[in-house]
């Protein structure tokens, strides 16, 4: 599947991390760029449970193209939340069921991330990700 | 100075993580196994696994006296009078749910369970549940800001109407000894039964359970250094005479018809099924070796350890310490920093501790935090261990800031 330029330059940055130090300084730069969420939009509805921190995560569909909003207190899951976000973005029901997450953040080296143990937060925003999805 | 471990050679497991560049500091949550352990397990399944109480066969006859060797093990680890005082279970949860259900009806509507503001959702949930059935009222003991239980309050709140008191002995959040001896003579004398959670309490010293003078005293093997799948209730004889028998299956049955059937005392009418035989087999054998340890020395490396890691803590700017913790393990928030960060910088550099609720949500929101991050120790660590997990931290902090 084609990526977005934005995600193509995700993918090349963090392939050329060389180490943990770097791929955190990457995760927080990433996380910075993460759209603020209204707090009005920071509601029980929304929020992602099964992480240890605040999470809420906002789906919308226009003309056939998902478009989605997350926000985090921890500044490492807001740089996941936006690696996440640029790869999702705009696409259609179809394209998105067939995509392959944990293939996507396995090419940014940052498979490790994804353990539903409790401590990570990125497991749980996959699930309920699905769930929105496939709601509607 | 290096502090080594002379027991950490005893736990193949250590090195192993080492190889893998982990750093193991979660020891409260669960311990590495000894090599006695794993010997006792592969002798157990490499030589006839056979089920207990209920064959003729010399299998039988052999896994039935290694599985009752254990009950004595763990009588006289706690100095129980009588190995049928203890009945061994699927864990620490599980034996507080079976005191939840086996004492139900001895409540009605209005009486009273105090339990501690710091219990672990296993000695707190059980309770309130209880509480919710039978329309009791469930008292919170509160907690002062060294992390113990405020004796003067919690000697008012309980009172008459007080039919249990449920306790920890060692608070798996803020590494404190809790004022067990007035709790427990004061509950006594108002008419009251006690359970202790030894869960934590139990992997740190000896214990004597007459002398605590507890109705029910309860701990998990997998954190005393034994296999995971096995609890140990330990009960005053009175005691589990009040219990009522809460399930029903193999083993547990004196007599059984159709419609009705009559049921075997403590301890085998409480281990309805089959039991986890091979665990209950290895946490013998992890007794016999933590027996074979010199326990003050082992006492004094863990106390000493636990100065340094306190010490390291307090002297780190920001760093808060959750309570005053005496032994075993330290929590601690960061001014400024979120604790998934820290945790997540922690794992990536290979340092396990465990951040967030620690099964404590209450406590934790009364501390006014949604999460910290837990270091703990086991007889294996070593200053090592501690260097890495500062160093670590270090690194994580000066990214992050």
């Amino acid at each position: 599947m084609s990526l977005s330029a934005e995600a193509s330059q995700a993918l090349e940055s963090f392939e050329q991390a060389r180490g943990w130090e770097q791929r955190a300084r990457l995760l927080m730069q990433w996380g910075d760029r993460l759209e603020p969420l209204d707090d009005s939009d920071k509601t029980e509805a929304n929020r992602v449970h099964g992480c240890e921190s605040l999470v809420w995560l906002v789906a919308q569909q226009e003309n056939g193209q998902w478009h989605f909003k997350a926000a985090s207190d921890a500044r490492l899951l807001r740089g996941l939340l936006a690696l996440l976000l640029v790869r999702v973005q705009g696409l259609a029901s179809d394209r998105l069921a067939a995509l392959d997450l944990s293939a996507w953040f396995t090419q940014l080296g940052l498979e490790r991330q994804l353990s539903p143990s409790r401590s990570n937060g990125l497991h749980a925003v996959l699930l309920k990700m699905a769930e929105l999805v496939s709601n509607r | 100075m290096f502090q080594p471990s002379p027991w950490r050679a005893d736990f193949p497991a250590i090195a192993a993580l080492q190889r893998q560049h982990q750093t193991y500091l979660d020891s409260a949550a669960t311990t590495q196994k000894p090599q006695a352990l794993l010997d006792a397990l592969s002798h157990y399944y490499g030589h006839g696994a056979a089920n207990v109480h209920r064959a003729q066969h010399l299998p039988g006859a052999l896994a039935t006296q290694a599985f009752e060797g254990s009950r004595h093990k763990v009588a006289a680890w706690l100095n129980a009078a009588d190995s049928r005082q203890i009945v061994f279970t699927h864990g620490a949860t599980s034996a507080l749910n079976l005191l939840a259900y086996g004492l139900e009806h001895r409540f009605e509507a209005g009486d009273e369970i105090a339990v501690s503001a710091l219990e672990h959702h296993a000695n707190l949930l059980p309770w309130q549940q209880l509480a919710h059935r039978r329309q009791l009222r469930l008292v919170i003991l509160p907690v002062n800001d060294l992390g113990h239980v405020d004796l003067e309050q919690a000697l008012q709140l309980i009172g008459p109407r007080t039919r249990l008191l449920a306790i920890s002995q060692l608070s798996n959040v803020l590494g404190t000894w809790q004022p067990l001896a007035p709790l427990l003579a004061h509950a006594r004398a108002q008419g009251a039964l006690s359970v202790v959670d030894g869960a934590q309490g139990v992997v740190h010293s000896r214990h004597d359970v007459q002398q605590l003078d507890c109705d029910f005293y309860v701990f998990s093997s997998h954190k005393l250094y034994g296999p995971d799948g096995v609890g140990v209730l330990y009960g005053r004889q009175q005691a589990l005479a009040l219990l009522r028998h809460w399930q029903y299956g193999g083993e547990m049955v004196q007599l059984a018809d159709y419609q009705d059937a009559s049921f075997r005392p403590a301890p085998l009418g409480f281990e309805a099924g089959t039991p986890p035989i091979a665990g209950v087999i290895g946490l013998g054998a992890t007794l016999d070796y933590l027996a074979s340890l010199d326990a003050n020395a082992v006492a004094a490396h863990e106390a000493t350890l636990h100065q340094h890691l306190v010490r390291g803590l307090a002297d780190r700017e920001g760093v808060r310490l959750l309570g005053s913790p005496q032994v075993a393990l330290a929590s601690f928030v960061i001014d400024g920093v979120h604790n998934a960060d820290i945790a997540h910088l922690l794992t990536e550099q290979g340092i396990a501790v465990r951040a967030g609720h620690h099964c404590a949500m209450p406590l934790l929101r009364h501390l006014g935090l949604d999460g910290a991050i837990r270091v703990s120790l086991g007889l294996y660590s070593d200053s090592d261990d501690l260097q890495r997990f500062f160093d670590a931290l270090d690194q994580g902090l000066e990214l992050l800031r």
